[in-house]
């Protein structure tokens, strides 16, 4: 067997976000569905922000289907929805993702996901990418999804992207203490 | 589910995310335990790229100015493969770095070096059906930085890759053979396990070299891979 290569940090100094490579907007105008915006912030252990980060996120279209050949699903898929994003932070530590609701995805066993998204986090001061999951507040989803169901019920809305306006959810990231974001081992 | 999970790695192959040789970490890793998931089709897949998008010029990083850049040319190639040796193909490889003189054509890089109008540090190509890739570039100076006193980067290139799911993202730094200043470098040294760290090394390679022109380094990369049979999730 082949031994991995190790991560190393992506340090404060990335270029990454070249061409269409797709920075922050994971929807273009076609997309189908409901366009929703989800402004974030990142901030460390003291609470300041963190302008060199890099966030990125991966979802279904609105169907339910991953525009990716391992998804079998007999769902549509969306020509115009790749469903994948990546914002860099500003110097505020905020970032700000155009994309669409998720539909809903299979689960463990029979179960179907919440709507959701899959996240990392890349930064000068990270050796290892972190990884986590953004759920959209008040979906009532939430309470069947199998994997809320394993993160502590005080820790889970740290996953929670809250309302801020009819199509607009507003997202800590927070990496470390006090409402620390639940960062998952996949 | 579509396919076989992804192992999981080995405890000392990725650094920690607490490394107190390396002050960046101190403020930016979680305190709590990370929660153990089972892999959905939500991580089991992930960004597909369009080779529309990548041309065979973003792989020399030599020809992005009216000139040519200043430094030794190389030659970077390797091959991406998971760990049981299969190549993966089609797939994205991003790099960036600094330019000969250890300065980024970055915001925020205010390193006391010389810019090089004529390189912009960064490139992107394609692995081909054997999972190959091959860039052009200049050899990156070593540069100083403010994790302790009289602290310097070995000289490195930063790798991107993402392969074929959102499991499968790697980001990494390659580093070359010989350098001085691997000993003394924490983020080098977060990788626990020593071959680990020679892993991240690239091997010079006469035969990539093109004679008169650019001196050649392998650098090989594996990414996780997916147990032989499907199998339930272990933690599902
Ligand atoms: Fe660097």
């Amino acid at each position: 067997m082949a031994e991995l290569t190790p991560f190393q940090t992506v340090g404060p100094f990335f270029a990454i976000c070249l061409g269409e490579s797709g920075c922050a907007r994971v929807a273009t105008e076609h997309a189908i569905g409901r366009r929703i915006t989800i402004d974030g912030t990142v901030s460390d252990g003291a609470g300041a922000a963190i302008p060199d980060a890099l966030v990125e996120i991966w979802q279904a279209n609105a169907a339910g289907r991953y525009a990716h050949p391992d998804d079998h699903q007999a769902k549509p898929l969306d020509p115009n929805f790749t469903g994948y994003g990546r914002a860099p932070t500003d110097d505020e530590g905020r970032f700000s993702i155009e994309t669409i609701m998720p539909g809903r995805v299979p689960g463990p066993g029979d179960s179907l996901q919440a709507p959701h998204l899959v996240l990392g986090i890349l930064a000068r001061g990270i050796l290892t990418r972190l990884v986590t999951r953004v759920y959209f507040d008040g979906e009532p989803s939430n309470a069947d999804d199998a994997i809320l169901a394993l993160v502590p019920a005080d820790r889970r809305a740290t996953l929670l992207a809250r309302r801020a306006g009819d199509d607009a959810y507003e997202l800590d990231l927070v990496l470390q203490g006090h409402n620390e974001t639940v960062f998952f081992d996949v | 589910m579509p396919g076989a999970n992804y192992r999981r790695p080995r405890d000392d192959i990725h650094p920690p995310l607490d490394f107190p040789g390396y002050r960046g970490t101190s403020l930016r890793h979680p305190r709590q335990p990370l929660v153990i998931v089972p892999q959905t089709i939500s991580e089991l897949t992930g960004p597909v790229y369009g080779h529309a998008s990548v041309t065979d010029g973003d792989r020399d990083l030599t020809n992005r100015g009216r000139g040519e850049p200043i430094g030794e040319r190389i030659i970077v190639e390797g091959r991406v493969i998971d760990e049981d040796g299969r190549p993966v193909r089609d797939s994205l490889v991003e790099l960036w770095q600094a330019n000969a003189a250890g300065r980024y054509a970055h915001r925020v890089d205010r390193h006391d070096a010389p810019l090089d109008p004529n390189f912009t540090g960064a490139g992107r190509a394609m692995t081909d059906a054997e999972g190959n890739y091959r860039f052009l570039t200049i050899k990156p100076g070593a540069y100083p930085w403010l994790n302790h006193s009289n602290a310097w980067r070995p000289a490195h290139i930063h790798f991107s890759l993402w392969g074929p799911s959102f499991l499968t993202r790697l980001v990494t730094q390659m580093y070359f053979p010989g350098d001085p200043l691997l000993a003394l470098d924490p983020i080098y040294n977060s990788v626990p396990d020593p071959r680990g760290r020679e892993r991240l090394i690239a091997n010079f390679d006469l035969s990539l070299t093109e004679p008169e022109r650019a001196l050649g380094y392998r650098f090989d990369i594996v990414l996780r891979g997916r147990h032989a049979t499907p199998m339930e999730a272990r933690h599902g």
